[in-house]
């Protein structure tokens, strides 16, 4: 049966993503990134602003709610600072992995018609948070260099190629978390409440408005599962020049996030074939 | 090379009847958990047995078919026959629970048009997400971009934002792209045929040059008069099962004359329950049958034979049978009534045959709504029995009838228009 290019077959086999087909549908990845884009701020008074304010104003709030009425420590770094950085890379995680959890649900209207690798839809939905992530980016370098100039040392050095493996890392774990809510929001759907929700506590357990070192040390090493964790501190550590244990826990977030990952990828291609009939 | 474009080797696939996932994932926590310990399922509706629950169907059961590169291949069947899931499966949609499908070249499906359309984009930014949809790379729609705007006769909008477009510029923009697809085979389901008259003629025309030039056509339909027209061999599906398989003319005939358990031409009503203790009380419908034909399905131009055996309890003045008639999806299509049958009954059984002539319908599935009812002192219609839920289908059969749009022209044929 060489002679044909297409096998429709019944079993699915635990790995069955065409990764050369993927590829072949790079230009839908880019138009579904383009339009999630454009979509969103059409008719808006201040149109593509709101990716300044939005961050602006979480930051001005954790500054005040975090820093000035709870006195949480911010390792000294000026707080604005510490928060912009924080929040940059949370909210790249939490997007990456809010909008790859709904890509069954919320786009079973065109994959109920067409065929395309499903895996498009939430790889854009990353590429999506990655712009977000990139304006936030310049405002932080923005305010590093005017704190630097203001004579606060942040101790940058070569450590800073670091900061893409760290947006990789949390952008692979965001897409992993999502794609195994995915698969099963298309049998239950209260996963789907869920998440919005689990998301907000899973922040607070997440140094992301406090850092490591009010954490007790013999609960840290269950604390450092949390591949997040370590992700965030270090990513402040190479930013903001912070001292933080977490570099030890380094190994260990990668180990946890490729197992979700590989989990995440297994379920999917089990699901993307037959999920119509569920969903 | 072979000549084989599709080769499809004991295709069947299976639905579960109930529920269908649906269940939170704390209930089918309970269900395992009771069926782990042999407890009942505390989720199972009482009285449904184990057996039962989770029952399933084949929505297509073995289906072996071998299609050869530039033929123009029809489909069609009743409701429920399996059409969709065929071509569902074929479009990759979802995957079949047994068997296999090979295909050689590249196929495109278009079992809707638009998509992936989104109001907020423009008509240009729209052609190229739907074409990347379907498949096609950002180059492919680069060469076609023209002659996708002209097919659609929306140039002057095509800056504009889809969301302002009428509905039917909307669907000729959509035709254009899915039309500009280069595939080796299409998978076409009828509703692609859209819009106005003049521009259904050019969708259909377009689909017959496909067809004729040598692509591999899979063309599911319920007009007659189209799969004459554009294929060259024609299969008929029954409650998932291929029935036959050849020449488009005796296909045609077999599924005008095949079985469908909602098209039945008997009716029981004796036994029937009423939806109140008032109807049938004065006099009541015994049975109704639709005569000279196996199962309710009518070409535009025949006309419906009815026969009615109804008893009246008591002497009844003034009676008659009406009919009010809806469209399957419930939406009221008219009312009519038998007055030549207007006079007085007493106690006894009779036996009414009405002829009712069909040929301003437009093709679907009906549901017909019959009524015994009786004209009062005062001229107020009363109803006495009622019978619900007759169904029959009109089936377009005639090359001067293109598909009907329902949504645009309702459900009836108005009278042609004459010069004075």
């Amino acid at each position: 049966m060489e002679q044909y290019t297409t096998h429709i077959k019944a079993k699915t086999g635990w790995f069955d993503i065409d990764l050369k087909e993927l590829f072949r549908y790079k230009d839908l990845i880019w138009l579904f990134f383009k339009r999630n884009y454009t979509t969103i701020y059409k008719q808006t008074i201040l149109g593509p602003l709101w990716l300044i304010f939005k961050p602006l104003i979480s930051v001005l709030l954790y500054a005040f709610v975090f820093g000035n009425l709870a006195g949480l420590s911010t390792s000294g770094v000026p707080q604005f600072v510490f928060y912009l950085c924080s929040n940059a890379l949370w909210t790249f995680f939490a997007t990456s992995l809010t909008q790859t959890s709904s890509t069954f649900t919320a786009n079973a209207a065109i994959m109920g018609k067409v065929y395309f690798p499903r895996l498009v839809m939430p790889i854009s939905s990353v590429l999506t948070g990655m712009l977000d992530l990139g304006i936030q980016l310049a405002m932080l370098v923005i305010a590093i260099a005017y704190y630097s100039f203001n004579g606060y040392n942040f101790g940058l050095g070569w450590s800073l190629l670091l900061v893409p493996v760290l947006i990789f890392q949390a952008g692979l774990f965001g897409l992993g978390c999502g794609i195994i809510i995915a698969s099963l929001t298309t049998k239950y759907r209260d996963l789907v409440v869920l998440v919005g929700f689990g998301v907000q506590l899973w922040m607070y357990a997440t140094p992301v408005v406090y850092t490591t070192e009010i954490i007790p040390r013999k609960y840290l090493s269950v604390y450092m599962l949390n591949a997040m964790t370590p992700i965030i501190e270090c990513f402040r550590s190479v930013l903001l020049g912070t001292k933080t244990l977490a570099w030890h826990y380094w190994g260990l977030s990668w180990i946890v996030t490729l197992i979700v990952l590989t989990l995440g990828v297994l379920l999917f291609s089990k699901i993307e074939k037959t999920f119509m009939d569920t969903v | 090379m072979s000549d084989t474009a599709i080769k499809i080797e004991n295709l069947r696939k299976q639905y579960k009847l109930g529920a269908i996932g649906g269940q939170t994932l704390n209930a089918e926590l309970q269900s395992w958990w009771a069926r782990v310990r042999g407890k009942e399922d505390p989720n199972m509706k009482i009285g449904q047995s184990a057996e039962h629950f989770g029952e399933s169907f084949w929505a297509l059961d073995g289906i072996n078919l071998e299609i050869k590169k530039g033929e123009a291949v029809g489909i069609i069947g009743g409701n429920g026959a399996g059409k969709s899931t065929l071509l569902k499966i074929l479009s990759r949609v979802t995957a079949p629970t047994e068997g296999d499908i090979w295909i050689d070249g590249r196929i495109a499906s278009m079992l809707e048009v638009g998509t992936g359309f989104h109001g907020e984009l423009t008509g240009r930014e729209n052609i190229y997400m739907n074409g990347a949809i379907l498949g096609m790379t950002r180059k492919e729609v680069d060469e076609k971009i023209e002659s996708i705007i002209d097919f659609s006769e929306c140039r002057q909008f095509i800056d504009t934002p889809v969301k302002r477009y009428s509905s039917g510029m909307y669907v000729k923009l959509a035709f254009a792209v899915a039309s500009h697809l280069d595939a080796e085979i299409m998978v076409m389901d009828e509703v692609l045929a859209v819009g106005d008259m003049k521009f259904q003629k050019k969708c259909l025309g377009k689909m017959g040059d496909e067809a004729k030039g040598g692509k591999t056509v899979l063309y599911v339909s319920h007009n007659m008069a189209t799969i004459r027209n554009l294929c060259t061999r024609c299969i008929v599906l029954e409650k998932g099962k291929m029935i036959f398989d050849g020449d488009v003319e005796k296909a045609i005939d077999i599924y005008m004359n095949s079985h469908s358990s909602d098209l039945k031409t008997e009716y029981d009503l004796s036994t029937f329950k009423r939806v109140s203790a008032d109807l049938g009380r004065k006099a009541r419908f015994k049975s109704i049958s639709i005569l000279d034909r196996g199962m309710a399905r009518f070409r535009t131009d025949e006309k419906m034979l009815l026969d009615f055996k109804w008893t009246a309890h008591e002497n009844i003045d003034n009676v008659l049978i009406d009919l009010s008639l809806k469209y399957a999806d419930g939406s009221a299509v008219g009312y009519t009534d038998c007055r030549t049958m207007l006079k007085d009954y007493s106690a006894g059984d009779y036996e009414t045959k009405l002829e009712y002539d069909i040929s301003n319908l437009a093709e679907g599935i009906y549901i017909a709504y019959f009524h015994l009812s009786e004209i009062n002192e005062s001229n107020e219609l009363r109803d006495l029995d009622q019978a619900d839920q007759i169904f029959f289908e009109i089936v377009n059969d005639s090359m001067e009838k293109t598909n009907w749009q329902r949504q645009y022209w309702g459900s009836v044929r108005l009278p042609q228009l004459r010069e004075v």
